[in-house]
Protein backbone atom coordinates (compact mmCIF):
# COMPACT_ATOMS: atom_id res chain seq x y z
CA UNK A 1 0.00 0.00 0.00
CA UNK A 2 1.42 3.47 -1.05
CA UNK A 3 1.35 6.69 1.79
CA UNK A 4 -1.93 8.18 0.51
CA UNK A 5 -3.90 4.78 0.62
CA UNK A 6 -2.67 4.52 4.46
CA UNK A 7 -3.55 7.91 4.87
CA UNK A 8 -7.12 7.48 3.55
CA UNK A 9 -7.45 4.31 5.59
CA UNK A 10 -6.41 5.84 8.90
CA UNK A 11 -8.44 8.76 8.40
CA UNK A 12 -11.23 6.76 7.35
CA UNK A 13 -10.71 4.18 10.57
CA UNK A 14 -10.83 7.13 12.50
CA UNK A 15 -14.64 9.63 11.11
CA UNK A 16 -15.53 5.86 11.57
CA UNK A 17 -14.48 5.18 15.06
CA UNK A 18 -15.58 8.54 16.03
CA UNK A 19 -19.13 7.98 14.38
CA UNK A 20 -19.63 4.53 16.23
CA UNK A 21 -18.83 6.35 19.58
CA UNK A 22 -21.00 8.78 18.53
CA UNK A 23 -23.68 5.93 18.35
CA UNK A 24 -22.80 4.26 21.57
CA UNK A 25 -23.54 7.30 23.10
CA UNK A 26 -27.46 7.15 21.90
CA UNK A 27 -28.36 3.76 22.08
CA UNK A 28 -26.10 1.99 24.94
CA UNK A 29 -25.94 5.22 27.42
CA UNK A 30 -28.90 7.67 26.70
CA UNK A 31 -32.62 6.65 26.38
CA UNK A 32 -32.87 7.35 22.94
CA UNK A 33 -33.86 3.35 22.32
CA UNK A 34 -36.29 3.07 24.65
CA UNK A 35 -39.92 3.06 24.52
CA UNK A 36 -40.92 6.39 25.57
CA UNK A 37 -40.04 7.33 22.30
CA UNK A 38 -42.36 5.42 19.92
CA UNK A 39 -44.88 7.85 20.32
CA UNK A 40 -47.65 6.55 22.32
CA UNK A 41 -50.68 7.93 23.75
CA UNK A 42 -51.74 10.85 26.29
CA UNK A 43 -53.19 10.61 29.26
CA UNK A 44 -54.39 13.42 32.22
CA UNK A 45 -54.69 12.59 35.24
CA UNK A 46 -55.61 15.18 37.96
CA UNK A 47 -53.79 15.68 41.49
CA UNK A 48 -53.94 17.32 44.63
CA UNK A 49 -50.36 17.57 45.34
CA UNK A 50 -47.66 15.64 42.99
CA UNK A 51 -44.85 16.34 45.57
CA UNK A 52 -41.14 16.20 43.84
CA UNK A 53 -43.11 14.42 40.77
CA UNK A 54 -41.38 16.35 37.35
CA UNK A 55 -41.46 16.11 33.35
CA UNK A 56 -39.99 12.81 32.53
CA UNK A 57 -40.26 10.79 35.60
CA UNK A 58 -41.63 7.32 35.04
CA UNK A 59 -44.65 5.74 34.38
CA UNK A 60 -45.26 1.99 35.32
CA UNK A 61 -47.52 -0.44 35.85
CA UNK A 62 -46.58 -3.51 38.49
CA UNK A 63 -43.39 -1.47 38.60
CA UNK A 64 -42.73 -2.02 34.85
CA UNK A 65 -42.04 1.32 33.35
CA UNK A 66 -44.21 1.63 30.27
CA UNK A 67 -44.26 5.51 29.92
CA UNK A 68 -43.47 8.67 30.88
CA UNK A 69 -44.78 12.39 33.01
CA UNK A 70 -44.59 14.83 29.32
CA UNK A 71 -46.06 18.22 31.34
CA UNK A 72 -47.36 19.11 34.32
CA UNK A 73 -49.13 22.03 34.80
CA UNK A 74 -51.87 23.85 37.19
CA UNK A 75 -55.61 24.42 36.38
CA UNK A 76 -55.73 27.89 37.25
CA UNK A 77 -59.77 27.07 38.21
CA UNK A 78 -59.43 24.60 40.33
CA UNK A 79 -55.47 24.87 41.19
CA UNK A 80 -54.69 20.77 40.80
CA UNK A 81 -51.80 19.75 39.46
CA UNK A 82 -52.83 18.16 35.88
CA UNK A 83 -50.08 15.66 34.52
CA UNK A 84 -50.21 14.48 31.50
CA UNK A 85 -48.77 10.87 30.82
CA UNK A 86 -47.02 9.36 27.83
CA UNK A 87 -48.02 5.56 27.54
CA UNK A 88 -46.71 3.14 25.44
CA UNK A 89 -49.12 2.31 22.37
CA UNK A 90 -48.86 -1.58 23.43
CA UNK A 91 -50.51 -0.88 26.78
CA UNK A 92 -54.36 -0.55 26.56
CA UNK A 93 -55.85 0.62 29.68
CA UNK A 94 -59.45 0.35 31.20
CA UNK A 95 -61.47 3.61 31.77
CA UNK A 96 -61.19 2.83 35.73
CA UNK A 97 -57.49 2.68 35.91
CA UNK A 98 -56.03 4.84 38.89
CA UNK A 99 -53.07 6.52 39.24
CA UNK A 100 -50.98 7.35 42.05
CA UNK A 101 -47.69 8.98 42.99
CA UNK A 102 -45.01 7.27 45.02
CA UNK A 103 -41.35 7.09 45.97
CA UNK A 104 -38.98 4.44 45.11
CA UNK A 105 -37.27 3.83 48.05
CA UNK A 106 -36.99 6.18 50.88
CA UNK A 107 -34.73 8.88 48.88
CA UNK A 108 -36.03 8.13 45.29
CA UNK A 109 -37.41 9.62 42.48
CA UNK A 110 -41.19 10.25 42.60
CA UNK A 111 -43.30 7.90 40.17
CA UNK A 112 -46.90 7.38 38.53
CA UNK A 113 -47.78 3.80 39.51
CA UNK A 114 -50.88 3.07 37.35
CA UNK A 115 -53.84 0.60 38.57
CA UNK A 116 -55.51 -1.40 35.92
CA UNK A 117 -59.37 -1.77 36.97
CA UNK A 118 -61.52 -4.31 35.66
CA UNK A 119 -63.88 -1.80 33.38
CA UNK A 120 -64.41 -3.64 29.54
CA UNK A 121 -63.97 -0.15 27.64
CA UNK A 122 -60.25 0.93 27.26
CA UNK A 123 -58.94 4.91 27.38
CA UNK A 124 -57.99 6.61 24.70
CA UNK A 125 -55.50 9.44 23.09
CA UNK A 126 -56.28 12.25 25.33
CA UNK A 127 -58.98 10.47 27.95
CA UNK A 128 -58.22 11.28 31.70
CA UNK A 129 -57.65 8.76 34.41
CA UNK A 130 -60.28 9.64 37.35
CA UNK A 131 -58.77 7.87 40.35
CA UNK A 132 -55.94 9.41 41.53
CA UNK A 133 -54.10 9.24 44.80
CA UNK A 134 -51.50 12.35 45.56
CA UNK A 135 -47.94 12.51 46.43
CA UNK A 136 -47.41 11.44 50.14
CA UNK A 137 -45.32 14.25 51.73
CA UNK A 138 -43.96 13.40 54.91
CA UNK A 139 -43.83 17.15 56.39
CA UNK A 140 -47.69 16.65 55.75
CA UNK A 141 -48.01 12.95 57.46
CA UNK A 142 -45.48 13.80 60.48
CA UNK A 143 -47.65 16.76 61.00
CA UNK A 144 -51.18 14.95 61.42
CA UNK A 145 -49.61 12.25 63.44
CA UNK A 146 -48.01 14.85 66.18
CA UNK A 147 -51.85 16.38 65.41
CA UNK A 148 -53.75 12.90 66.29
CA UNK A 149 -51.02 12.31 69.18
CA UNK A 150 -51.77 15.24 70.61
CA UNK A 151 -55.51 15.39 69.95
CA UNK A 152 -55.57 11.92 71.64
CA UNK A 153 -54.03 13.10 75.14
CA UNK B 1 0.98 57.05 36.61
CA UNK B 2 3.65 54.54 35.13
CA UNK B 3 1.25 51.76 35.98
CA UNK B 4 -2.15 53.14 34.39
CA UNK B 5 -0.05 53.69 31.31
CA UNK B 6 1.22 49.98 31.39
CA UNK B 7 -2.80 49.33 31.39
CA UNK B 8 -4.20 51.65 28.37
CA UNK B 9 -1.26 49.81 26.35
CA UNK B 10 -2.15 46.06 27.60
CA UNK B 11 -6.26 46.78 26.88
CA UNK B 12 -5.41 48.82 23.75
CA UNK B 13 -3.03 45.96 22.72
CA UNK B 14 -5.05 43.24 23.42
CA UNK B 15 -8.40 44.79 21.83
CA UNK B 16 -6.60 45.21 19.23
CA UNK B 17 -5.72 41.34 18.66
CA UNK B 18 -9.04 40.36 19.40
CA UNK B 19 -10.11 42.66 16.20
CA UNK B 20 -7.49 41.24 14.39
CA UNK B 21 -7.94 37.43 15.48
CA UNK B 22 -11.93 38.26 14.32
CA UNK B 23 -10.93 39.80 10.77
CA UNK B 24 -8.57 36.69 10.15
CA UNK B 25 -11.45 34.24 11.30
CA UNK B 26 -13.74 35.80 8.98
CA UNK B 27 -10.90 35.56 6.17
CA UNK B 28 -10.48 31.65 7.12
CA UNK B 29 -14.71 31.31 6.71
CA UNK B 30 -14.71 32.75 3.41
CA UNK B 31 -11.53 29.94 2.04
CA UNK B 32 -13.65 27.22 3.85
CA UNK B 33 -15.52 26.15 0.29
CA UNK B 34 -12.18 26.50 -1.21
CA UNK B 35 -10.41 24.02 1.48
CA UNK B 36 -13.37 21.59 0.88
CA UNK B 37 -12.53 21.17 -2.90
CA UNK B 38 -8.93 20.64 -1.87
CA UNK B 39 -9.46 17.19 -0.73
CA UNK B 40 -5.95 16.33 -0.41
CA UNK B 41 -4.74 19.08 1.71
CA UNK B 42 -8.09 18.42 3.79
CA UNK B 43 -6.89 14.57 4.55
CA UNK B 44 -3.68 15.21 4.97
CA UNK B 45 -4.37 17.53 8.09
CA UNK B 46 -7.35 15.38 9.19
CA UNK B 47 -4.70 12.71 9.85
CA UNK B 48 -2.15 14.81 11.82
CA UNK B 49 -5.03 16.41 13.81
CA UNK B 50 -7.47 13.73 14.40
CA UNK B 51 -6.03 10.62 13.56
CA UNK B 52 -2.64 11.34 15.74
CA UNK B 53 -4.76 12.70 18.89
CA UNK B 54 -7.00 9.03 19.12
CA UNK B 55 -4.06 7.51 21.13
CA UNK B 56 -4.26 10.39 23.99
CA UNK B 57 -8.00 10.72 24.01
CA UNK B 58 -8.36 7.06 24.48
CA UNK B 59 -6.20 6.29 27.14
CA UNK B 60 -7.16 9.36 28.95
CA UNK B 61 -10.98 9.10 28.89
CA UNK B 62 -9.87 4.99 30.01
CA UNK B 63 -8.39 6.67 33.42
CA UNK B 64 -11.03 9.42 33.83
CA UNK B 65 -13.54 6.95 33.14
CA UNK B 66 -12.31 4.45 35.84
CA UNK B 67 -10.91 7.27 38.30
CA UNK B 68 -14.94 8.58 38.20
CA UNK B 69 -16.11 4.63 38.81
CA UNK B 70 -13.67 4.18 42.08
CA UNK B 71 -14.46 7.49 43.38
CA UNK B 72 -18.11 7.59 42.67
CA UNK B 73 -18.52 4.17 43.85
CA UNK B 74 -16.67 5.38 47.13
CA UNK B 75 -19.09 8.22 47.43
CA UNK B 76 -22.60 6.47 46.57
CA UNK B 77 -21.83 3.32 48.39
CA UNK B 78 -22.55 5.00 51.91
CA UNK B 79 -26.13 5.61 50.83
CA UNK B 80 -26.63 2.07 49.38
CA UNK B 81 -26.65 3.56 45.84
CA UNK B 82 -23.81 2.28 44.02
CA UNK B 83 -26.21 0.86 41.33
CA UNK B 84 -26.69 4.63 40.41
CA UNK B 85 -22.88 4.42 39.38
CA UNK B 86 -23.72 4.28 35.40
CA UNK B 87 -25.85 7.58 35.98
CA UNK B 88 -23.03 9.08 37.65
CA UNK B 89 -19.73 8.46 35.34
CA UNK B 90 -21.81 8.36 31.82
CA UNK B 91 -23.62 12.10 32.73
CA UNK B 92 -20.46 13.61 34.22
CA UNK B 93 -18.34 12.54 30.95
CA UNK B 94 -21.22 13.39 28.25
CA UNK B 95 -22.23 16.68 29.94
CA UNK B 96 -18.81 18.27 30.82
CA UNK B 97 -15.49 15.82 31.19
CA UNK B 98 -15.75 14.31 27.00
CA UNK B 99 -16.04 17.76 25.54
CA UNK B 100 -13.93 19.97 28.13
CA UNK B 101 -11.43 17.87 28.62
CA UNK B 102 -11.12 16.42 24.93
CA UNK B 103 -10.73 20.37 24.32
CA UNK B 104 -7.66 20.49 26.77
CA UNK B 105 -6.10 18.05 25.12
CA UNK B 106 -6.65 18.63 21.82
CA UNK B 107 -5.17 22.30 22.53
CA UNK B 108 -1.83 20.70 23.99
CA UNK B 109 -1.81 17.65 20.87
CA UNK B 110 -3.05 19.49 17.82
CA UNK B 111 -3.86 23.06 18.70
CA UNK B 112 0.18 23.82 19.95
CA UNK B 113 1.74 21.88 16.74
CA UNK B 114 -0.91 23.42 14.23
CA UNK B 115 0.78 26.79 15.70
CA UNK B 116 4.20 26.00 15.71
CA UNK B 117 3.91 24.53 12.20
CA UNK B 118 2.27 27.85 10.73
CA UNK B 119 4.80 30.14 12.79
CA UNK B 120 7.81 28.08 11.66
CA UNK B 121 6.26 28.48 7.94
CA UNK B 122 6.62 32.29 8.82
CA UNK B 123 9.98 32.17 10.21
CA UNK B 124 11.34 30.21 7.04
CA UNK B 125 9.30 32.76 5.13
CA UNK B 126 7.46 30.01 3.48
CA UNK B 127 4.34 32.18 3.99
CA UNK B 128 5.79 35.06 1.87
CA UNK B 129 7.43 32.53 -0.51
CA UNK B 130 3.67 31.49 -1.46
CA UNK B 131 2.29 35.19 -1.41
CA UNK B 132 5.18 35.81 -4.08
CA UNK B 133 3.96 33.09 -6.19
CA UNK B 134 0.55 34.21 -6.11
CA UNK B 135 -0.56 31.40 -3.81
CA UNK B 136 -2.97 32.52 -1.31
CA UNK B 137 -2.04 30.73 2.15
CA UNK B 138 -5.10 31.48 4.30
CA UNK B 139 -6.30 29.06 1.65
CA UNK B 140 -3.72 26.90 1.22
CA UNK B 141 -1.95 26.28 4.43
CA UNK B 142 -5.13 28.03 7.56
CA UNK B 143 -8.61 26.52 5.61
CA UNK B 144 -7.63 23.31 5.83
CA UNK B 145 -6.19 23.09 9.43
CA UNK B 146 -8.92 24.90 10.74
CA UNK B 147 -11.84 22.91 8.74
CA UNK B 148 -10.09 19.76 10.25
CA UNK B 149 -9.40 20.75 13.99
CA UNK B 150 -13.17 21.46 13.61
CA UNK B 151 -14.85 18.15 12.25
CA UNK B 152 -12.25 16.68 14.19
CA UNK B 153 -13.34 17.97 17.88
CA UNK B 154 -16.88 16.31 17.86
CA UNK B 155 -15.85 13.00 16.83
CA UNK B 156 -13.00 12.97 19.35
CA UNK B 157 -15.12 14.03 22.36
CA UNK B 158 -17.58 11.59 21.58
CA UNK B 159 -15.11 8.99 21.08
CA UNK B 160 -13.91 10.46 25.14
CA UNK B 161 -17.35 9.63 26.59
CA UNK B 162 -17.82 6.29 25.13
CA UNK B 163 -14.36 5.17 25.86
CA UNK B 164 -15.02 6.86 29.61
CA UNK B 165 -18.12 5.19 30.11
CA UNK B 166 -16.44 1.77 29.31
CA UNK B 167 -13.84 2.60 32.25
CA UNK B 168 -16.37 3.31 34.49
CA UNK B 169 -17.67 -0.29 33.85
CA UNK B 170 -14.18 -1.68 33.87
CA UNK B 171 -13.81 0.00 37.31
CA UNK B 172 -17.37 -0.67 38.61
CA UNK B 173 -18.41 -3.79 37.37
CA UNK B 174 -14.92 -5.31 36.80
CA UNK B 175 -13.31 -4.33 39.92
CA UNK B 176 -15.51 -3.32 42.72
CA UNK B 177 -18.64 -5.57 41.99
CA UNK B 178 -21.27 -3.16 41.42
CA UNK B 179 -23.90 -4.84 39.15
CA UNK B 180 -23.74 -4.79 35.24
CA UNK B 181 -27.22 -5.02 34.35
CA UNK B 182 -27.47 -1.81 37.21
CA UNK B 183 -24.86 -0.31 35.84
CA UNK B 184 -26.55 0.24 32.58
CA UNK B 185 -30.13 0.19 33.03
CA UNK B 186 -29.68 3.38 35.31
CA UNK B 187 -27.87 5.06 32.73
CA UNK B 188 -30.36 4.46 29.99
CA UNK B 189 -32.93 5.54 32.68
CA UNK B 190 -31.40 9.00 33.16
CA UNK B 191 -29.37 9.86 30.21
CA UNK B 192 -31.60 12.07 27.77
CA UNK B 193 -30.40 11.54 23.99
CA UNK B 194 -31.44 14.86 23.28
CA UNK B 195 -30.82 17.19 26.64
CA UNK B 196 -27.51 15.42 27.68
CA UNK B 197 -26.42 13.76 24.81
CA UNK B 198 -26.66 16.47 21.67
CA UNK B 199 -25.82 18.85 24.34
CA UNK B 200 -22.36 17.56 25.06
CA UNK B 201 -22.01 17.39 21.05
CA UNK B 202 -23.02 21.07 21.18
CA UNK B 203 -19.93 21.96 23.40
CA UNK B 204 -17.61 19.81 21.71
CA UNK B 205 -18.25 21.58 18.56
CA UNK B 206 -18.11 24.84 19.79
CA UNK B 207 -14.72 23.99 21.51
CA UNK B 208 -13.12 22.31 18.43
CA UNK B 209 -14.33 25.96 17.07
CA UNK B 210 -12.63 28.21 19.33
CA UNK B 211 -9.75 25.77 19.88
CA UNK B 212 -8.88 25.81 16.20
CA UNK B 213 -9.19 29.32 16.02
CA UNK B 214 -6.83 30.29 18.52
CA UNK B 215 -4.01 28.02 17.35
CA UNK B 216 -4.08 28.83 13.78
CA UNK B 217 -4.72 32.62 14.80
CA UNK B 218 -1.35 32.95 17.33
CA UNK B 219 0.68 30.94 14.60
CA UNK B 220 -0.13 33.13 11.69
CA UNK B 221 0.07 35.95 14.18
CA UNK B 222 3.62 35.02 15.88
CA UNK B 223 6.49 37.57 15.20
CA UNK B 224 8.61 35.78 12.78
CA UNK B 225 11.30 34.93 14.72
CA UNK B 226 12.27 32.11 16.99
CA UNK B 227 11.12 33.44 20.89
CA UNK B 228 7.93 34.44 18.99
CA UNK B 229 6.77 30.65 17.64
CA UNK B 230 7.98 29.76 20.70
CA UNK B 231 5.95 32.05 23.17
CA UNK B 232 3.07 31.87 20.52
CA UNK B 233 2.81 28.33 20.81
CA UNK B 234 2.37 28.73 24.51
CA UNK B 235 -0.31 31.10 23.94
CA UNK B 236 -2.31 28.70 22.54
CA UNK B 237 -2.53 26.38 25.20
CA UNK B 238 -3.00 28.89 27.91
CA UNK B 239 -5.70 30.73 25.96
CA UNK B 240 -7.44 27.50 24.53
CA UNK B 241 -7.71 27.05 27.90
CA UNK B 242 -9.37 29.76 29.41
CA UNK B 243 -11.28 30.35 26.71
CA UNK B 244 -12.67 26.60 27.04
CA UNK B 245 -13.64 27.06 30.52
CA UNK B 246 -15.18 30.18 30.18
CA UNK B 247 -17.42 29.43 27.67
CA UNK B 248 -18.09 25.39 28.95
CA UNK B 249 -19.38 27.47 31.93
CA UNK B 250 -21.40 30.34 29.89
CA UNK B 251 -22.70 26.92 27.34
CA UNK B 252 -23.64 24.93 30.94
CA UNK B 253 -25.52 27.98 32.23
CA UNK B 254 -27.91 27.99 28.89
CA UNK B 255 -28.09 24.88 28.97
CA UNK B 256 -28.68 22.78 32.11
CA UNK B 257 -29.32 26.12 34.05
CA UNK B 258 -33.03 26.97 33.16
Amino acid sequence: MNQQRILELSVGAFVAVGLAALLVLALKVSNLAQVNRDGGYHLTARFDNVGGLKVRSPVTIAGVRVGQVSDIAVDPQTFEAVVQLVVSSQYRLPTDTSAQIYTAGLLGEQYVALEPGGEEEYLQDGGEIRLTQSAIVLERVLGQFLFNKAAGE
Amino acid sequence: MNLLVRLGAWSLGSMQRLGRGSLFLLAVLWRLPGALVQFRLLLGQLYSVGVLTVQIIVVSALSVGMVLGLQGYNTLVDFNAEASLGQVVALSLVRELGPVLTALLFAGRAGSALTAEIGLMKVTEQISAMEMMAVDPLRRVVAPRFLAGVLSMPLLAALFSAVGVFGGYLAGVGLLGVDGGAYWSQMQAKVDFYGDVMNGVVKSVVFGWVATWIAVFEGYDAPPTNEGVSRATTRTVVHTAFAVLALDFVLTAIMFGN
